[in-house]
């Protein structure tokens, strides 16, 4: 059959003269500061020692605004006012606390816009996936977990669950309003008050979040949130009067976290890095799982704990894979994040690209064969990285072994189920998984075998407040989102 | 068996062949010899080395004393009995567990005679080997249900089924307390197995009798080898191997020392360790939430379309 193959048509041709115009997000609309300081007991204060750093367009490499670096004092300010706002909060009522997160859910909703453009020009994601994903995924979050507020009792049969107290979340630069959502939300609905941590490099939409907060009329205190470095979040981490820790990040940073927890009795969960499978058996619909492989790696610049960034493909059809999956890849669209028709907007920091060349070379180097795209980048002073693809890699590979968290995608391929499954699940990871098949009764061998917390089939990268997330292994310890999720908050 | 039932061609005073039976003074009791459990087999110790235990009645056992490469064993042996454990019907391990309260209900009188050479009174013991039956039970009865309460189906806004389910962790470590008994032991344990984990099992000197008499109901009742693994040792000597033993997936601490749990803690952190704290403070009322203890959700996508 794959003889028949052989003459397939020649590869498309995406060298003509049809452009895309281009077609930017409005952004005049946006109100932004100069600067921003800490949001503490519903007020902006500046850090004790004045200490301003600058977050990055990373389309432009341009400042966009100067913000606050909290130290130590700063940090305690905010566990303090988080600590003392614990009682009002939870003599509120279940009731009204749901209706507060109900009344946020809306503000983000009438605001939507707003977030969606000032998320793009902080992180660098494409405006489609901000506008479309991002934003209106925040939204939904409050939204679920407000109705949770007020029927706990029903989540967990035989117990009597009570709120942990001082939540304190340190969450990443990939989904920074999302993650902010999807680390309030549920603590809020369970009675906690929160300490939020925003990534060093994308902490705008937060502070956002900061000014609509407090529009909401959400006592004082109850949500904090505090901008800087490790340092920031490190000093979190060790305040005596947190009870809970909410990471996610690198499993690098989550084993130091783990380390500096031991012997402390506060609760924590865990949600760290990942180097998901995803797998296309010989009788899948080829072309819909190519979709899925674009999907699955060059979704938000491949930023994504969950990225399907080790591709399976069976053997009997990996070369029409690779050739589908390279035409697919000539049509994506590198450029302004702003513009609709940006497919891979700008790499997330100067940093960042650093590391994705860094892996690309050692992949290079290791004997792995690399395809890019051959899309024009933008010029300028932005961080850029053309949809990557290697090919001719093995198990032991570096690229195969660890997280790059950005558009690079490494394929292998397979001859039985057996073997795919022992490849997926020769990793210290287990977050995410794909698997791409007509057949039913592999879809649940598959799903079934994959030692990963999340298996999407037929689909991938799909996220929703009622859908627990979280990895097995090294990927990190607990779930958030849906039912399981509320348990991270709870102590009973 | 010996005592005048018809049929039975031994009776007092009679030769067997090779010189007389005497219950009386004279007849010499056959000490028994305590292993470890591994892999369905009672091997000794690799490392050839035994704690005295003296018992009530003055005997002295010797315990093997296990080693880290005694540990490394029965992770391998606990490895290999995971997938087959896990994916074995949720009724078939129900009925496996549920045999295993039968053999034990069968060999009452023995562990209640065991436990009172360990200085439990007698009527304690008997309460106490009573309760470990009917704990056995509790969660034979739980291996077909947990999945059922604690999986969902996810309403998630778009155009797919979306479902999270329950699944085992992997291989287990647990570390029992000293000052524990029968009890603990087989509420700490048997969660773990319910929940289709295998287990390798810590046990202090000051209950290895015990336990491996509980190894050998567990090896006759038809829990496959390797499922249950028991190494009687110092738990001080063991800990940092359970905490930094890269194949073990979680474990459960129910012994009461903070600095030890403290270092389980520091070494878990190195692999993102599970760590369960069972410590005297922390312990619940039997429920279903111990298995859950060592348990993953794993939430599975698949659309809807036409």
């Amino acid at each position: 059959m794959a003889k028949s193959k052989k003459k397939m048509s020649p590869a498309l041709d995406f060298n003509t003269q049809w452009r895309y115009k281009p077609a930017p997000e409005n952004s005049d609309h946006i109100q932004i500061q100069k600067a921003y300081d800490l949001f503490i007991n519903n007020e902006f204060i500046p850090p004790v020692n004045a200490d301003y750093f600058p977050t990055i367009n990373p389309a432009t490499g341009k400042k966009i605004a100067d913000i606050a670096q909290a130290e130590n004092i700063d940090i305690d300010k905010a566990v303090v006012a988080a600590s003392k706002a614990l009682k009002a909060w939870q003599k509120i009522g279940a009731v009204e606390r749901g209706k507060y997160l109900f009344r946020i859910a809306r503000l983000i909703q009438e605001r939507a816009r707003e977030f969606a453009v000032i998320e793009s020009l902080d992180g660098g994601k494409p405006i489609r996936e901000s506008k479309n994903i991002d934003i209106p995924l925040a939204a939904a979050h409050f939204f679920y977990h407000a109705g949770w507020a007020d029927k706990l009792q029903y989540a967990f049969p035989n117990q009597t669950p009570k709120p942990v107290g001082v939540a304190a979340q340190i969450i990443p630069w990939n989904f920074p309003l999302l993650m902010a959502a999807w680390k309030i939300a549920p603590a809020l609905a369970t009675g906690n008050t929160v300490v939020l941590k925003p990534a060093e490099t994308t902490p705008l939409t937060a502070l956002k979040l900061a000014e609509l907060i407090r529009e909401s009329g959400l006592p004082s205190g109850v949500v904090n949130i505090v901008t800087g470095d490790g340092s920031a979040g490190a000093a979190l981490v060790d305040h005596p009067m947190v009870n809970k820790i909410a990471f996610t990040g690198s499993t690098e940073v989550g084993k130091i976290i783990q380390r500096k927890l031991a012997g402390s009795a506060k609760k924590y969960t865990l949600e760290l890095g990942g180097k998901g499978a995803n797998i296309i058996l010989e009788d899948a619909a080829i072309d819909q799982a190519v979709e899925g492989i674009i999907n699955g790696i060059y979704f938000n610049q491949g930023h994504v704990c969950c990225a399907g960034s080790r591709l399976f493909v069976q053997e009997s059809v990996a070369e029409l894979v690779v050739r589908k999956l390279k035409d697919r890849m000539e049509t994506l669209v590198v450029g302004d994040p702003l513009d609709k028709n940006t497919d891979i907007g700008a790499i997330n920091s100067a940093s960042q690209l650093r590391t994705i060349k860094k892996y690309i070379k050692k992949g290079i180097k290791d004997g792995a064969e690399l395809y890019q795209s051959k899309c024009a980048i933008p010029g300028g002073k932005g961080y850029w990285c053309r949809p990557s693809l290697f090919t001719n890699v093995s198990q032991a590979h570096t690229i195969v072994q660890e997280e790059i968290f950005g558009p690079v995608l490494t394929l292998q391929t397979f001859r039985t189920l057996e073997e795919v499954l022992n490849k997926a699940n020769n990793t210290f990871y287990g977050l995410s998984a794909g698997v791409w098949t007509d057949k039913g009764a592999k879809i649940f061998t598959m799903t079934r075998g994959l030692r990963a917390g999340v298996v999407w089939a037929n689909t991938y990268n799909k996220f929703d407040p009622a859908s627990p997330f979280g990895g097995y292994k090294e990927s990190g310890i607990g779930r958030e989102g849906g039912l399981h999720g509320l348990a991270g908050y709870l102590k009973f | 068996m010996t005592e005048g039932k018809s049929g039975s061609k031994i009776s007092e005073g009679q030769t067997n062949g090779r010189g007389g039976v005497d219950s009386g003074q004279n007849r010499l009791s056959v000490a028994k010899t305590y292993k470890i459990f591994i892999g369905g087999n009672f091997p000794r110790t690799e490392s050839g080395r035994y704690l005295p235990l003296v018992l009530s009645d003055g005997t002295v056992v010797n315990i093997c004393n296990s080693s880290r490469k005694d540990l490394r064993d029965a992770v391998v042996a606990a490895r290999k009995a995971q997938d087959s454990w896990s994916s074995r019907s949720a009724y078939n391990r129900s009925q496996i567990l549920y045999r295993i309260a039968e053999l034990l209900e069968g060999r009452k009188s023995q562990f209640v005679e065991e436990l009172v050479k360990l200085n439990v009174t007698a009527s304690h013991a008997k309460k106490e080997v009573l309760k470990a039956i009917d704990t056995i039970v509790y969660y034979a009865g739980w291996c077909d249900k947990y999945i059922q309460v604690f999986s969902s189906v996810n309403p998630v806004s778009g155009s797919y089924f979306n479902f999270s389910i329950p699944e085992p962790t992997g291989i287990v470590g647990l570390l029992c307390d000293e000052d524990g008994g029968l009890v603990e032991l087989v509420s700490d344990l048997l969660p773990i197995i319910t929940g289709g984990n295998t287990a390798v099992v810590h046990v202090p000197i000051e209950l290895a009798t015990i336990a491996i008499d509980l190894a050998e109901v567990i090896q006759t009742s038809d829990v496959p080898g390797g499922v249950i693994n028991m190494l009687p040792g110092v738990r001080a000597e063991l800990l940092p191997h359970f905490g930094s033993h890269l194949d073990i997936n979680s474990v459960i601490y129910a012994g009461r020392n903070a600095e030890e749990f403290l270092q389980l803690q520091s070494l878990g952190a190195d692999h993102v360790l599970r760590i369960v704290d069972r410590r005297p403070a922390q312990r619940r009322e039997l429920g279903p939430y111990q298995i859950m203890d060592t348990q993953e959700i794993k939430t599975t996508w698949h659309p809807v379309g036409k």
